[in-house]
């Protein structure tokens, strides 16, 4: 057992839970926060996304001790039932989604995508392939690609509004 | 997983002290190979010594025409470098195309290289640029690294620091990704040398890992474009056959793969 603390949601959150628990294990089970899934816990699906100091990583290959001292984000800290985050609204919007399932790990990695290339900058051909690690089993796609694309039109046009 | 203990070390030495107190350790990079192994419990190492926060082996530098990178670096750092970008664009574009982009956010080099997955993506940079493996002990030059499928010349309680590329005149990377996993069923990385020499080293079909093709390096050095490889091809007894794919496809695969390579090094 070790003693793990870590910014999770923007709160400090500590715990003593054994070495092997896995970061997944930590947010879900420890802090009780179920938005984000385990889909295949491989290493393939990407339900699992979270954000780990400002990086896209599945927690489902991650050890909570390794996120020991570091600011952690998940689907829960990036928006509210009634103040989504833009790209949150734009799944509602676009219905990227048909059960869910994969919809936490996709909405976080597409929050990483736009970080990463800057909102405005997504075409659909880099957003499809920035979606390589995130499975879907229902949609088959296009109304994910469409709502990420929206989403960062979208935060580009607000960036664009508050300078 | 079965139990563990999880370690941080600050130092190199540290590492190595952690190391020599564990029954049955192992050093832990970015885990995205080590993790998954434990989880399907093939490996259960009692304890997992974390080099990934040790300054000392992390970053990206300059070194002579070359570059240096520390072990504990990780994919998307590499791929994203400028630096890396400028002198040796083969191998920024090797590791932004080595599994997806939150894998790329936690896998190291170093873990990457000690795993030697026959499949990996980074052996076959090392090999054909020429590179040199800085460990906690000595200086191995990436051919002697690489020793079998999983296996490196690396004893127990021996950690890699950094590893050293030269400049090159050229270089890039074609794989073949496996439709499913993405790795590599057949790599072939293509460097030329500032004094003119070519390098081919292939990943992902030999079944003792990393090899270099020699044929295709004595074609290339007469005439460094793809119809200059279109008729060589690996001897299929040597290579990979499983369900993904035979030895002969594999064998044409590097063939392609190589040419790819090449067009791209231009």
């Amino acid at each position: 057992m070790s003693k793990v603390s870590m910014v999770l949601n923007g709160k400090t959150v500590s715990a003593d839970v054994e070495d092997r628990t896995l970061l997944v294990s930590f947010i879900r089970e420890t802090r009780g926060l179920t938005g984000t899934h385990v889909g295949c816990d491989t290493s393939q699906c990407g339900a699992c996304v979270v954000h780990v100091d400002g990086k896209a990583v599945k927690s489902c290959t991650m050890l909570a001790a390794q996120a020991d001292g570091c600011d952690v984000v998940t689907l829960e800290g990036i928006g509210s039932a009634d103040s989504l985050h833009p790209v949150q609204a734009a799944f509602r919007e676009h219905h990227g989604l048909q059960c869910g399932f994969c919809t936490p790990g996709m909405i976080m990695t597409a929050v990483d995508m736009i970080n990463r290339h800057g909102a405005g900058n997504l075409d659909e051909a880099t957003i499809r392939h920035e979606l390589e690690g995130n499975i879907c089993r229902c949609t088959g796609y296009h109304n994910i690609v469409k709502a990420i694309k929206a989403a960062s039109d979208q935060m580009a046009g607000m960036a664009q509004a508050a300078e | 997983m079965y139990e563990t203990n999880y370690h941080r070390a600050g130092s190199v030495a540290e590492a190595a002290e952690k190391m020599a107190g564990a029954d049955d350790g192992k050093f832990l990079g970015g885990g995205q190979t080590l993790l998954p192994t434990m989880k399907q419990r093939l490996a259960a190492p009692s304890d997992l010594i974390d080099v990934t926060k040790i300054a000392e082996m992390k970053g990206i530098c300059a070194d002579g025409d070359g570059v240096s990178i520390g072990a504990a670096t990780t994919h998307a750092e590499v791929a994203g470098s400028d630096l890396v970008k400028q002198t040796l664009p083969g191998l920024a574009s090797l590791a932004g195309g080595i599994g997806d982009p939150a894998v790329r956010h936690m896998g190291t080099i170093g873990g990457s290289i000690a795993n030697n997955d026959p499949a990996a993506d980074y052996p076959a940079a090392l090999v054909a640029l020429g590179a040199t493996v800085i460990t906690s002990k000595r200086e191995l030059a990436a051919e002697d690294f690489f020793t079998g499928m999983f296996e490196t010349a690396l004893e127990d309680d021996e950690v890699v620091v950094s590893v050293k590329f030269p400049g090159a005149a050229a270089s890039a990377y074609a794989k073949y990704p496996n439709p499913a996993s993405r790795y590599a069923m057949a790599g072939v990385f293509v460097a030329k040398g500032k004094d003119g020499g070519v390098k081919v080293a292939v990943t992902g079909a030999g079944q003792d890992g990393v090899f270099r093709m020699s044929a295709m390096e004595t074609a290339l050095a007469g005439n460094f474009s793809p119809d200059a490889v279109a008729g060589i091809a690996p001897n299929a007894d040597d290579l990979l056959s499983d369900l993904h794919g035979s030895a002969a496809y594999r064998a044409n695969l590097v063939t392609v793969m190589a040419k790819r390579a090449i067009a791209a090094a231009g």
